[in-house]
């Protein structure tokens, strides 16, 4: 066993990084059940943005343009949800688990011939000053784009959320959809574009995976991240700073376990595989302990009746 | 006579298999109270949709001020000058007060400007209201104040109130129709829709009446007696129910410093109930909604277990009893929530049937449920309470409300009870079906059984009741005979006006 070889600055970097997908998923998610509706399709609309960043990236050669279109596919693949949820009033729960079942079907149809395949390395930060500054400029200052576009959705979506009146109309659109019906909204259209920004936040996360983090494409290569994205949002309470907080927790017992797993200590590597789903639930239970609760029409069906 | 505020023409509105409205034409003056009445399923709250733009008329007109007036939609009726408070509330229960009005406002002002004016409003009318509480955590009266103050600060020409009384003590009546008086002296027109006749007559300058659709008849309400309003609305002459002169048998139901915790987080707990009902009595149950009412059905059917002495039945202890050993002995209740307590909403009138009367109707054997004899059951009830239902085999979600109520009801009368309670009976039931459910529970009373009436509508209490007591936050008043009280004392045995105040102005 060698901690030594664990390099703090060189960890907490890398925290960040692996957090991304996981915000990016969760506040997109959190703006979705704010409105009242339950997506349980996050893991397949990542795979599919994943998929469709991926091929995008590679067949133009721009991780941008990627990373784009993969906002796009989740966009799309969330319009079938919405469609199936909010014009044909179809089970919420039952559309979600076909939408992922669906969504890593046809990322493995879309990835045939994309295997082994490497994507055009996405551009880092280089900030002159910041990103030079001794320790801070490597954790902080130095990453891609994407990280601080994470860091920009969730400080978007508390400000709109807390500050806006579009955010308050969301709120009471997903607290009681009769009564903000009663009020003239449009509770249908409002969703719609809750549930299509949700799918693209969890596409671009997906992008994240396959032309970042990893990168390259595999198979069902988001593992099980859109379900954490799904408890994660619970379990913060719906509220956004906390679901920063749990990804950066989760992020971080994930590459803590990896350097330790690389360290060779001594417990069983399926313990440490996971911890961070443990820990990281294990800390959010206990803060949502405090009386806040779900949006009250949360997952229930909206049809205007006379 | 002033010029109309709004007038409408001909207001058709058909859905399909039912026509909601047919050929409606009234008008609101400027400064006036109108009343519009109507049994359930008359067509009021189609018709007032239709004048809020929530719903299209197929045919017909209306003007506003003087102008053309066909809202697509509630925001133009909003923009208009038209203003709604609704029966059922429209409010979010996890925003704050503020936050509450913002949304429904056109042009809402940054949320602290608003606040100081939410503050002179509530000043102005007598309404005090805090703009940062959490709504959620409001009474039913505080609640209606966000909806009336809502509605105030879009400056309306015209103020629609749906059933606005219904969850009020009558000391906050009396601070409502003071406010309503100095907005229509402001020059507002007020449409208002209730139930409560006695209210109208002594509220409103004049009265529209719906029956089936379509508009029966216009009157002052002040020169019309209650009977005569309820008769034009039902369109037949009205039964009062009557009771016969009865003698009082042995205590059949005797509770002793009841107290419970209420299992609910927003419940109200009981504290220190104690009464007693003998065979052949009516015991009314008053008070504002959330002061112990479902707690105390509770405890009375079995559904919250206590210490066995504190429930006594025929000189029993049974407070450690779960409902169906109650049922076995002859205590029954029908809770209030018709849908999902009394009922089961998506299960036929036969299986709701089979649920509360297998016992006692011998429904089911050795484990085995006898269906046949279950849809005669429900058979029995339908031809005896007049349900309009096409059959037994009609899912409960199906009926009307009132329709509903009057099964769940007749469901438990059905099975001769030793002890019925029933909590708000006749609650969203329209006059005729009130007045056969009350006259039921009359009946049941004159047969010996001893009958508990939860309500809210107080007026049913007098009517019906021998002795009278009203909880308030859990606790219950001195129990006093019916015939000895006043509509003021009973007010004050409800606790009175919950800090309201007369309007300064």
């Amino acid at each position: 066993m060698d901690l030594s070889s664990i390099n703090p600055v060189l960890l907490l970097a890398s925290l960040m990084v692996a957090a991304t997908p996981l915000l990016l998923a969760a506040v997109g998610e959190l703006v979705v059940e704010k409105a009242g509706v339950l997506n349980l399709g996050v893991e397949g609309m990542m795979i599919t943005g994943a998929i469709c960043g991926f091929a995008i990236a590679v067949n133009t050669g721009d991780p941008l343009l990627g990373v784009l279109a993969a906002a796009g596919g989740g966009a799309v693949l969330a319009l079938l949800f919405a469609l199936l949820t909010q014009l044909a009033l179809a089970n919420q729960v039952a559309s979600g688990l076909g939408l992922t079942l669906f969504g890593l079907g046809l990322s493995a149809l879309i990835g045939q011939g994309y295997q082994g395949v490497r994507p055009p390395s996405f551009p880092r930060l280089n900030i002159p000053g910041l990103s030079d500054m001794p320790v801070l400029g490597r954790i902080l200052f130095s990453h891609d784009l994407m990280v601080y576009l994470g860091l920009l959705i969730v400080t978007a979506v508390w400000f709109m959320l807390k500050y806006t009146r579009a955010g308050l109309i969301l709120r009471a659109v997903g607290e009681n959809h009769e009564a903000a019906h009663a009020l003239g909204y449009k509770v249908k259209r409002i969703r719609i574009m809750a549930i299509l920004f949700g799918g693209a936040c969890a596409g671009m996360g997906g992008a994240y995976i396959s032309l970042i983090r990893v990168p390259q494409w595999t198979e069902g290569m988001t593992a099980g991240i859109g379900w954490i994205a799904l408890a994660l949002v619970v379990f913060a309470s719906w509220k956004p700073w906390r679901v920063l907080l749990g990804a950066y927790l989760f992020g971080g017992v994930t590459v803590i376990q990896l350097n330790l797993q690389a360290a060779g200590v001594a417990i069983p590597v399926e313990y440490l595989a996971m911890s961070p789903y443990l820990i990281t639930i294990l800390v959010l239970v206990i803060m949502s302990a405090d009386k806040s609760r779900a949006p009250a029409s949360l997952g229930r069906v909206f049809h205007a009746s006379r | 006579m002033t010029a109309p505020v709004l007038s409408i023409k001909g207001l058709t509105k058909a859905y399909p298999g039912v026509v909601a409205n047919s050929d409606v034409s009234f008008d609101v003056r400027t400064g006036e109270v109108h009343a519009l009445l109507g049994e359930n399923g008359a067509g009021k709250s189609t018709l007032v949709k239709m004048i809020y733009g929530l719903v299209k008329p197929d045919a017909g007109s209306m003007t506003l001020q003087g102008k053309p007036f066909a809202p697509a939609e509630p925001r133009a009726a909003r923009a208009a000058g038209v203003a709604m408070v609704f029966q059922h509330f429209s409010l979010f229960d996890a925003l704050n007060v503020a936050e509450n009005i913002a949304l429904g406002m056109e042009h809402p002002p940054r949320l602290a400007d608003l606040a100081g004016r939410i503050r002179d409003v509530s000043e102005t009318y007598g309404l005090p209201l805090d703009p940062f509480r959490i709504v959620g955590d409001l009474s039913a009266g505080e609640r209606q104040r966000v909806e009336i103050i809502r509605c105030l600060l879009q400056d309306p020409r015209l103020l629609i109130m749906d059933e606005p009384t219904s969850v009020l003590t009558p000391q906050e009546v009396d601070i409502l129709f003071e406010t309503l008086r100095k907005l229509t002296s402001e020059g507002v027109a007020i449409l208002y829709i209730s139930h409560k006749l006695e209210e109208i007559r002594t509220l409103c300058d004049s009265a529209t009446i719906l029956r089936l659709g379509k508009k029966v008849a216009t009157c002052t309400p002040a020169e019309t007696t209650a009977r005569e309003l309820a008769e034009m609305m039902v369109g037949t002459v009205l039964h009062t129910p009557e009771r016969s002169g009865r003698a009082l048998g042995d205590v059949a139901l005797e509770l002793s410093g009841l107290a419970l915790r209420s299992p609910s987080e927003f419940g109200c707990s009981l504290k220190d109930i104690s009464l007693s009902v003998r065979q052949g009595e009516v015991l009314g149950l008053g008070g504002v909604a959330g002061n112990g009412q479902d707690e105390l059905l509770g405890a009375l059917s079995g559904e919250l277990r206590s210490a066995p002495e504190m429930v006594r039945m025929h000189g029993k202890s049974i407070g450690m009893l779960g409902p169906i050993e109650r049922r076995r002995i002859g205590l029954l209740c029908a809770p209030e929530e018709r849908l999902g307590h009394a009922a089961a909403p998506d299960m036929s009138l036969t299986e709701n049937a089979m649920l509360t009367g297998s016992l006692r109707e011998n429904l089911e054997r050795g484990g085995f449920l006898d269906w046949g004899r279950a849809e005669s059951f429900a058979k029995a009830i339908i031809a005896r309470f007049d349900v309009r239902t096409p059959g037994p085999g009609n899912a409960a979600r199906s009926l009307s409300g009132g329709n509903l109520q009057k099964f769940v009801i007749g469901r438990e009368v059905m099975q001769r009870p030793e002890v019925l309670v029933v909590n708000q009976p006749t609650w969203g039931v329209d006059a005729s079906a009130a007045a056969a459910i009350r006259q039921a529970l009359l009946d049941l009373a004159a047969g010996g059984t001893a009958v508990v009436v939860i309500s809210q509508d107080l007026d049913e209490l007098m009517e019906i009741s021998d002795r009278f007591g009203a909880l308030n936050e859990g606790r219950l008043s001195r129990i006093r005979p019916t015939s000895e009280l006043s509509i003021d004392e009973i007010g004050l045995m409800m606790g009175g006006a919950h800090d309201m105040e007369v309007a300064h102005v």
